[in-house]
């Protein structure tokens, strides 16, 4: 039983770090259509950048915060520089402008930090807390409750301001959108620096437990986006349990089963939900006209 | 022969009932049009007569067989084709390619063949060659064969698509629109290639608008509103039947079908 | 009909020319390697260049089927004691197996969709490569048992350079022949409207499929010598960075030209070895050209080369 207990609080942990990604996906898929493979890098970036500045001597806080605004910048810099100038190209020719632009940064990141892996200090002491016979890191629990501030901000901006209004209209009708005035490419600007900006902070969090080094990426953005799909992509409230249950079925998978084969519990859980239920737990389906 | 018949067939979108019961009985050897205004089911009928939608309800039988529920490539196989009301041409290929892959249910080399180019294949492509060209020709656009299909004008890509249609041979042709956007000349000319393919024994169904050629053309009328049947019959007893002429026509659209008959 | 056969085996001629040419040019034995290499390469691009760009089927996970012929000619002779040459055939056989039963369900996807079921199936062969440790080494890979045939070990660059380029122009054979038959215009059709395709009699979802099976086997041949020429296999031969580079090479050379999926492997394969002191800049440089190119040159450099030099015709 403590060892269930173990398995699903750190399964909910790193389960929370995919919900914000998948977060991030979602949110730049709902305001422009598009898959954003880069996302792994956000949070890549906000690690590495804070464990850096850290190391020339800046405080944590303000590392961090400086790690958060330069990927910030990053995020809007792929939308202005990679995706606005393709506008109007299909929806495959615009993933592999985010796959080379996750692979560009990978490869940026390897030459300006190093190959290495990296920690931070964790917020609260390293002490595990006893908990039915578990042990939990007090960062889970800071991980856990920033993700539950983050979705809650994101939920309560789209619902109840002007602005969240103007992203579920470019979401539905770009056009339309235009039409009544919105400026939609200011809000996919605003999708990207906010989805590179929650990445960020995933990144800062999450690496006094699981460290960072320059190629986390690539597979934590393959594990949220199995978690939106599994969610149902264009779904917030399923990112988040996607995340959560990608993450669950991850730890169980690598305590009772094989930690060999943790990884490959995503990408089955991808494979198994586009070929059966593709539109996810939480997705609609679309019907095509012809 | 009833070649085309549907029996209660409805379809619904989440809660439209798109087609409501629509019972269809068309004879072989004749043009048939679907009339009725923008939103009546016209389309969805023949996506549903063509297999890509799925009545919720009814049934479709293609010369006597019970097809409900096919996908459109095994109707093909059974003699059924279709244009389109907003153009599915090939556009990466030639004019002379597009209607070759009409060919297609009527190519009989296999994926080794193809693979090493066996004799086998030159032949069929020889063969294929041949029949496209002359389709290209019933349609007059047998000049433009080796054009790229994306640079040709509206009109002549609506004609290519008929062109490819064709190709395949079919018993029953169901053309979707095939003169909106033409200007007079345009239409006169898919009025031609419409009674030459009758003469040929084809059954053809046509939706459509432009009520001079629908009245022109047409044996006999069948009008959908709101995805119901509103009547049947005649060129004559439909542009005289008043909830036709209320319903869709207006007082303008009987004009012009009474000019189609001057 | 000369004239026919002509024009349709034009570019394997060109590329058989190429092969038997590029020697006499090189000033030392060690460019027989980059050729080899570069050949090696552009056949796995062919084999995704008909998926791809000709029946416009995405697929970001080709590596897999690099890996499972590469491994085949390592598990073949060690664990069977079967002859190399047999296992490249052996691990085509494998590939085209494994697409078979993996693209039924897949290819019925779409756009993102089937991008990404690809790239997860390509994950999950590497995965699988990196755990059996007991059958394929793990991460760290086994070296391969070098191809013998008819009794002569086959060894040195230059050797390989002859058997690559063969196969090539073989395969650009079997792709141009596919291109101008019943199937590949059929195939074409699918890229261009899947509906209209379908409404023609074409058995998509089977179509689909075959030309998926031939593209796996491509890679399975390619991965196989990859694995026989460099004597040594690890699984990141199967992994996402290779996968992407496959796509990059598709993209570079022109998504659809057949030959352009030779300048494409020739780009990216020599550019790594002209920068050899920036080994380090690979993976950026990657990035950055796969974005540059399908940001501005969508269509790849042969095409928009033969557009150029049509338009100046005119």
């Amino acid at each position: 039983m403590a060892e269930l207990l173990q398995f699903v609080f750190s399964g909910l942990t790193v389960g929370a770090i995919y919900a914000l990604v998948a977060l991030g996906f979602t949110l730049i898929y709902k305001a422009s259509d598009i898959i954003n493979f880069a996302q792994g890098e956000f949070v890549m970036l906000g690690g590495m950048t804070t464990v850096f500045v850290t190391l020339a001597g800046v405080s944590l806080p303000l590392a961090a915060l400086i790690a958060i605004i330069v990927t910030t910048a990053i995020g809007l810099a792929l939308h202005r520089f990679a995706i606005e100038p393709a506008r109007g190209a299909s929806p495959v020719a615009l993933i592999m402008i985010t796959i080379g632009a996750s692979i560009f940064l990978r490869g940026v990141a390897q030459i300006i930090f190093d190959r290495r892996f990296h920690s931070l200090p964790s917020l609260f002491g390293g002490d595990p807390i006893k908990f039915g016979g578990a042990a939990i890191l007090p960062q889970s629990l800071v991980v856990l409750a920033s993700a539950m501030v983050i979705v809650t901000l994101l939920w309560l901006f789209i619902d109840r301001t002007l602005l969240g209004k103007a992203v579920i209209a470019t979401a539905a009708n770009r056009l339309a959108a235009r039409l009544i005035g919105v400026d939609t490419r200011r809000i996919v600007d605003f999708s990207f620096a906010v989805s590179a900006a929650i990445g960020a902070i995933a990144g800062v969090l999450i690496t006094p437990i699981a460290l960072t080094s320059y190629d986390v990426g690539t597979l934590l953005a393959l594990k949220g986006f199995a978690a939106a799909m599994l969610g149902g992509i264009g779904s917030a409230l399923g990112a988040v349990i996607g995340g959560l249950l990608i993450g669950l079925f991850e730890a169980l998978a690598a305590g009772y089963l094989s930690s060999n084969y943790k990884d490959a519990v995503a990408f089955l859980i991808i494979l198994v939900v586009l070929v059966s239920i593709p539109q996810g737990l939480f997705g609609r389906t679309k019907i095509e006209r012809v | 022969m009833i070649i085309l018949q549907t029996d209660q067939l409805s379809i619904a979108f989440g809660g439209v009932r798109a087609i409501d019961g629509v019972n269809l009985a068309i004879e072989s050897g004749q043009v048939y049009s679907i009339i009725g205004p923008n939103g009546s089911g016209k389309t969805t009928l023949f996506n549903l007569v063509s297999g890509i939608y799925s009545p919720d309800d009814g049934s479709i039988r293609l010369a006597g067989e019970d097809v409900t529920g096919l996908a459109p490539d095994q109707l093909a196989r059974r003699g059924l084709s279709r244009t389109f009301q907003n153009l599915q041409i090939f556009s990466r290929m030639s004019v002379l390619e597009n209607v070759m892959v009409g060919r297609h249910r009527h190519e009989r080399t296999g994926i080794f063949a193809d693979l090493f180019h066996w004799p086998s294949v030159a032949c069929q492509n020889q063969a294929t060659v041949k029949a496209a060209r002359a389709a290209l020709a019933r349609v007059d656009l047998a000049d433009s064969a080796g054009l790229p299909a994306g640079s040709l004008a509206y009109g002549a890509l609506k004609r290519l698509e008929i062109a490819r249609a064709l190709a395949s041979e079919p018993t029953l042709l169901l053309l979707d629109e095939p003169a909106a956007g033409c200007n007079p000349v345009e239409t006169e000319e898919i009025d031609t290639v419409i009674r030459s393919i009758v003469k040929d024994g084809i059954t053809v169904v046509l939706v459509e608008h432009d009520m001079r050629l629908v009245m022109n053309i047409s044996s006999r009328i069948h009008v959908l509103a709101s995805g119901r049947t509103l009547t049947e019959g005649t060129p004559e007893q439909v542009r005289s039947n008043v909830a036709v002429v209320q319903a869709y026509l207006g007082i303008h659209g009987s004009q012009e079908s009474n000019r189609a008959f001057h | 009909m000369r004239t026919l056969l002509e024009t349709r085996l034009l570019p394997a001629i060109v590329v058989a020319v190429i092969v038997v040419m590029l020697p006499y040019f090189f000033p030392s034995a060690y460019y027989y390697r980059v050729g080899a290499l570069v050949f090696i390469f552009t056949l796995a691009v062919v084999g995704l260049n008909l998926l791809m760009g000709f029946a416009g089927q995405v697929s970001l996970g080709h590596a897999g089927f690099l890996g499972i012929g590469a491994y085949s000619v390592v598990i073949g002779p060690v664990y069977f004691g079967l002859p190399s040459w047999l296992c490249v055939f052996v691990g085509a056989t494998v590939s085209g197996a494994v697409a078979f039963l993996v693209g039924r369900p897949i290819l019925r996807l779409k756009g993102h969709y089937l991008a990404v079921a690809t790239l997860g199936f390509g994950l999950l062969v590497a995965i699988v490569l990196t755990n059996e440790a007991s059958w394929t080494g793990g991460p760290d890979g086994m070296s391969v048992p070098k191809l013998a045939l008819f009794n002569w070990q086959v060894r040195g660059s230059d050797a390989w350079y002859w058997i690559a380029g063969t196969t090539l122009v073989g395969g650009f054979v079997l792709a141009l022949n596919l291109m101008e038959s019943p199937t590949g215009r059929a195939l074409q059709a699918i890229h261009d409207s899947e509906i209209a395709a379908l409404v023609l009699g074409i058995d998509v979802a089977r179509k689909k499929l075959t030309v998926f099976v031939i593209s796996a086997m491509y890679a399975s041949v390619a991965g196989s010598y990859l694995a026989l020429f460099n004597g040594h296999v690890t699984p990141d031969v199967a992994g996402f960075l290779r996968s992407i580079e496959l796509v990059a090479m598709v993209v570079l050379g022109g998504m659809g030209s057949i030959v352009g999926s030779l300048v494409g492997a020739a780009v990216l394969v020599v550019l790594p070895q002209v920068l050899t002191i920036f080994h380090e800049y690979e993976q950026a440089l990657l990035g950055f050209i796969l974005m540059v190119f399908m940001i501005f040159l969508r269509r790849g450099i042969v095409p928009s080369v033969a557009a150029t030099f049509a338009g100046r015709r005119k």
